[in-house]
């Protein structure tokens, strides 16, 4: 395992679904045998549209969600935890080690509470400190490296900016010395000033205090400027995945290259180069058979149309996995 | 010809509770037919604020300046005061649309019943005419099953087909101005291809002027055939599309530049602009954006220095304190 930081093994998460009570209970298919391995030390990428599953899976990795088969193994220096066979003590522990920067905590939380009691919150929730001086040492420690102004943790977070008010949530997210974070849409509501802000941050801290990210994001430029392993995610399934670098260079799966097409070019001489996809995203309650792409794939080649293939990753370079169906 | 808007000096003010701020300073602007202006910056440059004054939908708290005039058709929307005339301006000659679909929308109200009754407002037309130009231009802007729609609820409609809707219905009343305030921003790349796609296909054929707001230069880049650079109400440059974004002139503009990740330039550090954006309530004194450029100099002259566009190359328009820093530092 050595490397590894988290394992995820063919990892499903179905919800139950039932229009009203007299019609008959459907599956939602949110995460679909996912296989992932993110590295200690590495800024894991999560793409794709909205309702691909990225935030089902980042919340089953850190056993927010109930997994429906098969497992993640978080390897920490000493043991594994496997998340589907954890006592209570090991999910105590777990919890500790593995943390979500919220979008936006001032949402979920009490109006009420300062910024201090917002990022003390974990501490004492998870019962880590001792003394109420021992939290406030923490939790100004954790606020100078976020750089947060000291002065600023006797007061509310609605007098904050954008940017200020992600800050507090990493802060939170960080105080209890974890290992491993998920950060989900963690720029997206951000002025491109202020993200980049955060983004450096993120990375600043990443080396300073040896973390591992799993980012979750639907903007391919950001992705592509942090991460230095990228999935891309559709209606469940990964179709794609390798390092940065080459993913982006080299996109093999049309999904990826139309995703790749549709961003926008800051280049005005470079208009309508997009792919343009039809169409939205299919509802996961009934993904289409074979390849899940199939519905709105610009070039489906000859033996996609009978949707038979089974779906999985075949890796076509080191490192670099692309769905079998599309490589075929 | 004349220009189908042209903003002349215009001041946007509002009275609060913490005093009167100050959210769009001496901006001028003009949109021909058929063009595409991009206004482009930062949350809370006063972009949403410059629009809706085209369509007088400020509060009831706001003041603008005497000497002020919108130009719409060779009337001043300013001096609007009727019910009759700002029709005219909501919903007439001019139309908006926006980030969050359901803002348009009635929740309990059908799509086709909205679009029907705004038809019978603004145009000489009865009902079952109105029905058809509405299920027409549900078709047109890409909708399935049209009619079946038509009947629906703007909630029981998908994203992107909700997206379509409002702009179906903006569109009916045949408008010489559209105004576009962050009409992609909460969409994926690809919904967001797709929209931006129809609406300048819609331009082209119906020939309208469109002032499309954004804070992403990508899109900017793509739709927009001019642009004006907003921070804290103040138009800091403008002018052709190209130029803005290949040869920009002013600090903030090269600033928002230098944070924008580009997929094309990985290895470019994400540079963020220091600092925050000042509260209006503490507008900057002489130049607005002094307290976060990096070439501010607290011995020069720019906390004195009266904001004033000069024109740099044909059509390019920069802050004429921006270039004097520029040259200094
Ligand atoms: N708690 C839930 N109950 C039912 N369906 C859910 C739940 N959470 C997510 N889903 C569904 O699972 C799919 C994936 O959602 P999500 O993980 O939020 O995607 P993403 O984060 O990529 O936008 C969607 O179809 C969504 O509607
Ligand atoms: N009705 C109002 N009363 C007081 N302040 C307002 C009002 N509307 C907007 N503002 C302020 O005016 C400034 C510009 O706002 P806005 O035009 O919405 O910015 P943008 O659209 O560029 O994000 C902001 O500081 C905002 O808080
Ligand atoms: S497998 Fe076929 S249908 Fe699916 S994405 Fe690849 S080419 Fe398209
Ligand atoms: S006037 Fe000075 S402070 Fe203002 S933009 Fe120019 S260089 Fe910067
Ligand atoms: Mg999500
Ligand atoms: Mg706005």
């Amino acid at each position: 395992m050595g490397d590894n930081l988290i394992s995820v093994n063919n990892v499903s998460v179905n919800f139950d679904y039932q229009e009203n009570f007299i019609s008959k209970k459907q599956k939602i298919h949110a995460v679909n045998n996912i296989n992932i391995k993110i590295k200690k030390g590495s800024f894991f990428g999560l793409v794709g549209e909205s309702g691909s599953g990225k935030t089902t899976l980042g919340r089953a990795i850190l056993g927010a969600n109930k997994i429906s088969s098969g497992n993640v193994i978080f390897h920490d220096d000493e043991r594994d935890y496997e998340l589907t066979n954890m006592n209570k003590q090991d999910l105590k522990e777990y919890r500790k080690k593995a943390q979500l920067i919220f979008q936006d905590p001032y949402a979920a939380l009490s109006p009420r509470m300062t910024v201090r009691d917002i990022i003390a919150e974990p501490l004492e929730v998870m019962k880590i400190t001792n003394s109420r001086q021992e939290t406030d040492e923490r939790v100004r420690d954790i606020a100078a490296k976020c750089r947060l102004n000291i002065e600023h943790l006797r007061r509310f977070p609605h007098a904050f900016s954008g940017g200020q008010r992600q800050r507090i949530s990493i802060a939170r997210a960080l105080v209890s010395n974890p290992k491993f974070i998920v950060a989900d849409e963690s720029v997206a509501a951000l002025d491109v000033s202020i993200q980049a802000d955060i983004l450096n941050l993120l990375k600043q801290l990443q080396t300073e205090l040896n973390l591992t990210y799993l980012f979750i994001s639907h903007d391919l430029s950001v992705v592509a400027h942090v991460c230095d392993v990228v999935a891309v995610m559709y209606l469940g399934h990964i179709v794609e995945m390798g390092p940065s670098r080459e993913l982006f260079k080299n996109p093999k799966h049309s999904y990826t290259k139309a995703l790749l097409s549709s961003i926008p070019s800051i280049d005005p001489e470079k208009r309508s180069e997009a792919i343009e996809l039809k169409g939205e995203i299919p509802s996961a309650l009934n993904p289409p058979p074979g390849c899940v792409f199939r519905t709105r794939c610009p070039n489906p080649g000859v033996d996609c149309k009978g949707g038979e293939i089974t779906m999985g990753l075949t890796e076509v370079e080191p490192g670099h996995w692309v769905d079998q169906c599309c490589v075929l | 010809m004349s220009h189908l808007l042209e903003v002349k000096n215009l001041d946007v003010k509002f009275d609060t509770d913490e005093g009167r701020i100050t959210a769009v300073e001496n901006i001028s602007l003009t949109v021909d037919q058929g063009e595409v202006l991009g206004i482009v910056g930062e949350s809370g440059s006063g972009k949403s604020v410059t629009a809706k004054s085209i369509m007088k939908l400020n509060p009831g708290n706001t003041s603008y300046n005497e000497d002020a005039e919108i130009i719409l058709d060779n009337e001043n929307v300013l001096q609007f005061t009727s019910k009759q005339d700002l029709k005219k301006i909501r919903g007439g000659k001019v139309s908006m649309i926006f980030q969050e679909p359901m803002a348009s929308f009635a929740p309990a109200i059908k799509i086709g019943a909205q679009m029907v009754e705004q038809l019978l407002i603004h145009k000489n037309i009865n009902k079952d005419e109105a029905k058809s130009i509405s299920i027409n231009m549900l078709k047109r802007v890409g909708i399935a099953d049209a009619e079946k729609r038509f009947n629906q609820y703007a909630f029981e409609l998908s994203g992107g087909m909700r997206q379509r809707a409002m702009i179906a219905m903006a569109l009916s009343t045949m408008p010489k101005l559209l105004l576009a305030d962050e009409p992609t921003t909460a969409l994926d790349v690809t919904i967001q291809a797709q929209v931006i796609n129809l609406i300048k296909d819609i331009i082209k054929e119906y020939q309208m002027g469109v002032i499309f707001i954004t804070h992403d230069l990508g899109v900017i880049a793509q739709v927009a055939d001019h642009v004006a650079v907003m921070y804290l109400g103040s138009v800091v440059e403008k002018g052709p599309v190209n130029e803005i974004l290949k040869n920009p002139k002013h600090p903030y503009t090269k600033g928002l530049l230098q944070a924008l990740p580009d997929i094309n330039n990985l290895d470019a550090p994400l540079s963020p602009i220091p600092g925050n954006i000042p509260s209006p309530l503490d507008r900057p004194t002489g130049c607005v954006f002094r307290t976060r450029c990096p070439h501010h100099n607290p011995e020069g002259k720019d906390g004195k220095i009266e904001m004033k566009l000069i024109e740099v190359e044909s059509g390019h328009w920069v802050d004429q304190c921006g270039i004097q820093c520029g040259q200094n530092g």
